[in-house]
């Protein structure tokens, strides 16, 4: 794979700056040199990663996801899973943080974890960040804001729904979200896709001004007996999604043999979300 | 004093307003404007998801069906016309074979003065991209 101009700016510029700033963001812009030489696979832009020929678990009662914190800070430039999410669900990237709409993003590590964090913290995972989604909590407390039901655990599986046809943009959730996973729509977004002259998918409806978002762990996705997009995206298979009641699958082998966190563990929401820092 | 022709003449002009539409109607020779004319391709087959008698007067309980069992319980196919299972879906369903949206749904909803706000949200065949990146979705037997 050649190196697209695209590319070698960012790198110059990370490279120069490593130049200024010395020896830890040089080993960082090393880092990122040596992934364009070889060519992140699907890093960014359109790749949704192959269906896999195992389906993800059919009558999962608890569906958790683990989060490989190690593997996915080695490549700080990647953002598969999150462009793969947001262009099956038609989330636009407004140029203003005030109107932005996430469904996964990547965070700070201080601000991700601001339990873990500590003054003389590991430098490299000081400087890494968190990738972040809906938790899918197992005690929400958005859904105890939510006036009209828009949003509900689901009792089969635990995942943390959303109806949109019932949102009515009070932003009562959005307030009760320790976790700041849900976006509201200040703009009309099919009016935005088509200012950017971009076409939506047709697997997912658009939302419109004035609802809330989120992520729904691709519930349209499970139901088709296909894995979250995220999970498929990843290239370097750090995201691994399954049923926490069965001792068998993946994400429990994980938990037993790995050390993992959650976010704010102290506020007794139950995140279903584990990260392996 | 006797106001009696004024009164007279404010009368007839006041009749002359009240009945002017029809008036006008019969001196225009207006007919009432026929029902809609809607456009079925052809690839849409014989048959709708349920009968025609039922779907005209009740399609839009037959979509908030859809959407409670699709949203709400999870429940996303069902049984088609031709006994093939079919998603419960608006945009991937309905439009499928009512793809000519404007010269269908539109068409008497105009005629009608009906607003639905669904596509606020959901999409027609023409606005979406060239179906090259979905997903396969083939309905599973199983579910
Ligand atoms: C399998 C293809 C197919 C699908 C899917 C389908 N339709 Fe139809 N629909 C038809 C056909 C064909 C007719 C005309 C039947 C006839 O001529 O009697 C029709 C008729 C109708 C009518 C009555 C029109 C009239 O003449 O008054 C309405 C309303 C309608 N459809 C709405 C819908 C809605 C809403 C959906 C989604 C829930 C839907 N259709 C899904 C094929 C389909
Ligand atoms: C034969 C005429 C006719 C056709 C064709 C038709 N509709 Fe309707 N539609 C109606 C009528 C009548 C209403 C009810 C208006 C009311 O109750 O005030 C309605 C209402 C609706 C509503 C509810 C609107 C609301 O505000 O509650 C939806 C949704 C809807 N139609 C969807 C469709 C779709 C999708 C199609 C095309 C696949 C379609 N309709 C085709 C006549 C039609
Ligand atoms: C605020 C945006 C919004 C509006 C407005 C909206 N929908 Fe939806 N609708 C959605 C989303 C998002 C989903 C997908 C939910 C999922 O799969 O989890 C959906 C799903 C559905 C589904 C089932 C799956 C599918 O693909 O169609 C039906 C049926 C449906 N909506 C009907 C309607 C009807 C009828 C209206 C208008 C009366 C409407 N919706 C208005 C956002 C909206």
């Amino acid at each position: 794979m050649g190196i697209d101009r695209r590319k070698f700016v960012k790198v110059a510029s990370l490279a120069s700056l490593g130049l200024v700033a010395g020896p830890p963001v040089k080993a960082l812009a090393n880092e990122v040199v040596k992934e364009a030489e070889h060519g992140c696979e699907g890093c960014q832009g359109d790749y949704l990663g192959a269906p896999r020929a195992v389906h993800p678990p059919k009558e999962a009662k608890r569906l958790a996801m683990v989060v490989d914190l190690k593997t996915c800070r080695e490549h700080p430039d990647c953002t598969a899973c999150i462009d793969a999410c947001h262009l099956v669900h038609n989330v636009p990237d407004y140029p203003h943080p005030k109107d932005e709409i996430k469904w996964i993003w990547k965070e700070h590590f201080e601000h991700a974890f601001p339990e873990a964090n500590h003054q003389f913290i590991e430098e490299h995972v000081k400087h890494s960040s968190g990738l972040l989604f809906c938790n899918h909590c197992d005690n929400p407390p958005c859904v105890k804001a939510c006036p009209t039901g828009a949003t509900w655990k689901r009792e089969e599986d635990g995942v943390v729904m959303m109806d949109w046809h019932r949102c009515i943009g009070c932003r009562y959730c959005i307030a009760a979200c320790p976790y700041g996973s849900r976006s509201f729509n200040f703009r009309e977004p099919k009016k935005y896709f088509a200012e950017q002259g971009k076409k939506p998918q047709p697997d997912f409806p658009m939302r419109m001004r004035g609802v809330v978002e989120k992520c729904t762990f691709c519930d349209e996705r499970l139901a088709r007996g296909l894995w979250p997009s995220c999970v498929e995206a990843c290239p370097y298979n750090c995201l691994t999604f399954g049923d926490l009641d069965n001792p068998d699958d993946p994400v429990r082998e994980l938990l037993h043999h790995k050390f993992t966190i959650r976010r704010k563990p102290g506020l007794g929401t139950q995140p279903e979300v584990y990260y392996i820092v | 004093m006797s106001d009696r022709g004024k009164i007279v003449i404010g009368l007839i002009i006041f009749v002359l307003i009240f009945t002017l539409p029809m008036t006008y109607n019969m001196v225009a020779k207006n007919k009432a404007v026929g029902a809609p004319e809607l456009e079925i391709p052809p690839e849409a087959g014989k048959e709708c998801v349920r009968s025609t008698e039922y779907m005209r007067p009740f399609h839009m309980d037959l979509l908030n069906e859809w959407r409670d069992e699709v949203v709400r319980h999870n429940d996303r196919y069902i049984e088609g016309p031709d006994g093939a299972m079919i998603e419960k879906s608006l945009s991937n369903t309905c439009l499928d074979c009512h793809s000519n949206k404007e010269n269908f749904c539109d068409r008497c909803h105009n005629y009608l003065a009906v607003y639905p706000y669904c596509w606020d949200c959901h999409t027609t065949p023409e606005e979406t991209a060239q179906p090259e990146l979905v997903v396969a979705q083939q309905p599973k037997e199983e579910n």
